[in-house]
């Protein structure tokens, strides 16, 4: 046992809930995945105090590497205060007794449901991606041998098959969220589920990226500064959404925007996905 | 017009399963442009050697040389996987019987002729289209179902869907599996035209599996009768059908009425 | 059949040729048919085989064509110059001698159902790279030199009369001008004149110099066509 075990809370858990052999399993999946950039990582997916789909694989990532020192924020899709949001930040704090912030530039370790902040991360951050499928291939092959071939073998023509099928059926890529992208110019692999707007922010991005898949036992991992480039034709290239509205607390222009229900008369208004960014330059703009 | 070389060329070709013999001792050369039907009843090997000649399958024991495009002939089974595989799906085709094995009915018509040339690094949709549109022509489909799916297609237009996805990137040498074996006899008939043509026109060579003489009367140049996993008897084609040797060629040709 | 000498200069060389049937499936019985058959056919002839019904004439023609394999003896003929032996040569050479020098015409048309009339007889020129257009032109000429209907050209042969298919036949296998031709029965099945017209065009291809041999029962056919008998006995 390390030294970490001695600060379990009060109730009797480990820190961070899973046991230091486990962590150290996790770990090194990790370290193989920073070794192979956009390369799928089985691991020993522990069962978690809550469901598949609730983000049981990046929290194990988190779990694995959080420390003591760490400041913890969580977003899903964007807002700190979502329900998955909280219920994640809250089990850290229980079992790891950590520091946790809703302010991108404070945070150390961000666990992230569907979104990367706005706010450019820095060296030294670490974006914990949660992820339903992490096999970019999965929709057109169902087999899972032949998959892990075709990324052996760098056989991706399929991928763009799936993109041919967008543009056939609507006109333009129409794929928005989990959009495809190519690793280090090698490994194809599945983002999660951001909107493709994020995608550009990925691409030598100075803060370490991990992606955790429990239910599917996988971790892959985007290393500081690599090459990360969504997937297109020559004729159709990729493109980020734009909206002709801007935020309305905040008015940013350049951000992702939700759009907002605000009565039963159809009045509606568009407000940054990122809760803290809108804050900070509300702030900002008060000062 | 007659080539010096072998496209093909197969010694000592043998599988088992679990000790069980499927096939064994085969032994011949296919030539530019030359289809070779392979007949027999059910159970005679045909399909495990088809599938151990196009790779599908790796045999037990034997060779399979092809003169490729670039390294001329090579050993198919010292090639590296992924030298094989992208053999298999540029310079080679294989058409099933059954043609939801061989497409994507998940996706368009157009999205299952195009996936070949987007394979091999085409990133240009609107020439990847134009490639798609020109392969249904080839094979007679109406260029208005490009966008439709292959669930909503008969059986026929689906074998001539997976025709054009393999032709596409222009293989020099194809597999077929019984490629008219599920259609209604009318429809079967104009296949086999459309098929003849196909060969003729782009100089194919082809390795036909079927069970249906008249099908390798019309296809194919020249004949491998297989009996109990051997060849018995090869020759040209209608020579082995108007007069056949082994005994065995003799009673499949007379137990149908006119081959 | 005068030694060396004729063997080279003849455009067909038959030598030593034998073919036995054996039946497997009724007990291994052996049929002998042609044994020690020796035969020249110089350009321009047109050898009618002779013989009772039974002797092996359409063995012999289907030897010569390739179609029956020889158990014995040789078949020399020339492709494009160089001599072949159709009783040992590989199945591919065998084709391409048959797309370029050696015609048959068969008593039955046996096509692929579904192509238009026009496209069967302009199919063994299409088959030796000539374009298109051309063969087609071709193939309005034969058709119309044997009287077929110009309705008839597109459709299929499939549901045309006996001798409508026949003379069909005939324009494919004329289509080509073939060094060498082998006709089976050409005119069985033949009014006296569309038989007029089959003969005309058998004639101007002998008379241009094809070597050919045939079988005709109808005596005066064999009379207006043959140049030279050749007697077949039962081996």
């Amino acid at each position: 046992m390390t030294d970490e075990s001695d600060t379990a809370g009060e109730n009797g858990y480990n820190f961070a809930y899973l046991d230091e052999q486990t962590k150290r399993m996790i770990r090194r999946a990790i370290l193989k995945a920073v070794a192979v950039p956009g390369y799928q990582v089985p691991f020993g997916s522990r069962e978690m105090p809550l469901p598949y789909g609730w983000g049981t694989g990046g929290i194990q990532v988190t779990a694995a590497l959080i420390g003591p020192d760490d400041v913890l924020k969580v977003i899903d899709q964007g807002a700190d205060d979502t329900t998955n949001a909280v219920s994640i930040r809250r089990f850290f704090e229980r079992t790891a007794a950590i520091a946790t912030t809703t302010r991108t530039v404070e945070a150390t370790i961000i666990q992230t449901r569907h979104r990367i902040p706005e706010t450019p991360l820095a060296p030294g951050q670490i974006l914990v991606y949660q992820v339903p499928q992490p096999e970019p291939l999965r929709r057109l092959v169902a087999s899972e041998v032949e998959t892990r071939t075709m990324h052996a073998l760098e056989e991706y023509g399929v991928m763009h098959v799936r993109l041919y099928e967008d543009i056939a059926r609507h006109g333009r890529i129409a794929t928005a969220y989990d959009y495809p992208v190519k690793v280090n110019g090698r490994y194809v692999m599945a983002p999660s589920p951001i909107p493709k707007f994020d995608n550009p922010k990925m691409d030598r991005n100075p803060a370490l990226q991990l992606f955790g898949a429990g239910r599917e036992k996988r971790i892959y991992a985007v290393p500081p500064h690599t090459s990360v480039k969504s997937l297109d034709f020559d004729d159709h290239p990729f493109e980020i959404e734009r909206w002709n509205e801007s935020c309305a607390l905040c008015g940013a222009t350049e951000t992702f925007l939700d759009e907002v229900l605000t009565d039963d008369a159809g009045g509606r208004l568009f407000v940054c996905s990122d809760s803290d960014y809108c804050h900070e330059r509300r702030v900002v703009e008060d000062d | 017009m007659i080539e010096a070389a072998p496209l093909l060329s197969v010694s000592g070709l043998g599988h088992d399963y679990d000790g069980i013999i499927a096939c064994r001792h085969i032994a011949f050369d296919l030539w530019p442009g030359e289809v070779l039907g392979v007949v027999g009843e059910s159970g005679s090997g045909k399909t495990t050697l088809l599938n151990a000649l196009s790779a599908r399958l790796i045999p037990t024991t034997g060779t399979v040389r092809y003169r490729t495009r670039e390294q001329g002939m090579v050993e198919v089974y010292r090639l590296s996987e992924a030298e094989r595989r992208m053999l298999m799906r540029t310079d080679w085709g294989f058409v099933h019987q059954n043609p939801r094995e061989g497409l994507r009915m998940s996706v368009s018509a157009g999205a299952n002729v195009g996936e070949r040339l987007m394979a091999v690094g085409a990133r240009h949709y609107g020439e990847i289209r134009a490639e798609a549109v020109r392969w249904l022509e080839q094979v007679e489909m109406d260029t208005g179902r490009i966008d439709d799916s292959p669930r909503t297609f008969s059986g026929g237009m689906l074998q001539r869907l997976q025709i054009a996805r393999n032709l596409v990137t222009k293989p020099r040498l194809v597999f077929m599996d019984e490629p008219t074996g599920g259609l209604d006899v009318s429809v079967q008939a104009r296949l086999l035209d459309l098929l003849r043509g196909l060969v003729g026109d782009l100089g194919l060579s082809a390795i036909i599996v079927t069970h249906d003489l008249a099908v390798a009367r019309m296809l194919s140049h020249r004949l491998l009768v297989m009996w109990r996993g051997e060849v018995v008897e090869t020759g040209l084609t209608d020579q082995v059908l108007d007069d056949p040797q082994h005994p065995y060629s003799q009673l499949l040709v007379s137990s149908v009425l006119t081959p | 059949m005068t030694g060396r000498q004729t063997m080279a200069e003849a455009t067909v060389t038959v030598r030593g040729l034998a073919k036995t049937f054996i039946l497997h499936l009724q007990g291994g019985i052996r049929l002998p048919v042609l044994q020690g058959v020796d035969l020249d056919v110089q350009a321009g002839e047109c050898v009618a085989l002779n013989g009772p019904s039974g002797v092996g004439k359409s063995t012999l023609l289907r030897c010569l064509y390739g179609n029956y394999r020889a158990d014995a003896g040789h078949i020399t003929l020339r492709d494009e110059g160089i001599v072949v032996d159709m009783a040992t040569a590989e199945p591919r050479h065998i084709l391409a001698v048959r797309r370029r020098s050696l015609g048959y015409v068969s008593q039955f048309l046996r096509v692929v159902p579904r192509v238009p009339a026009i496209d069967v007889v302009a199919e063994p020129l299409r088959a030796l790279g000539v374009s298109e257009e051309a063969a087609r032109e071709r193939a309005r000429a034969l058709l119309q030199r044997l009287h077929i209907p110009e309705r008839l050209w597109a459709l299929p042969p499939a549901t045309f009369s006996g001798g409508e298919q026949q003379r069909i036949n005939i324009a494919r296998g004329f289509a080509h001008s073939f060094p060498i031709m082998l006709l089976d029965e050409p005119t069985a099945a033949l009014d006296a004149d569309n038989q007029g017209a089959v003969i005309d065009l058998i004639r101007d291809a002998r008379e241009r110099g094809t070597a050919m041999v045939g079988i005709f029962h109808d005596p005066a056919v064999r009379q207006a066509l043959a140049t030279r008998l050749f007697d077949m006995k039962p081996p």
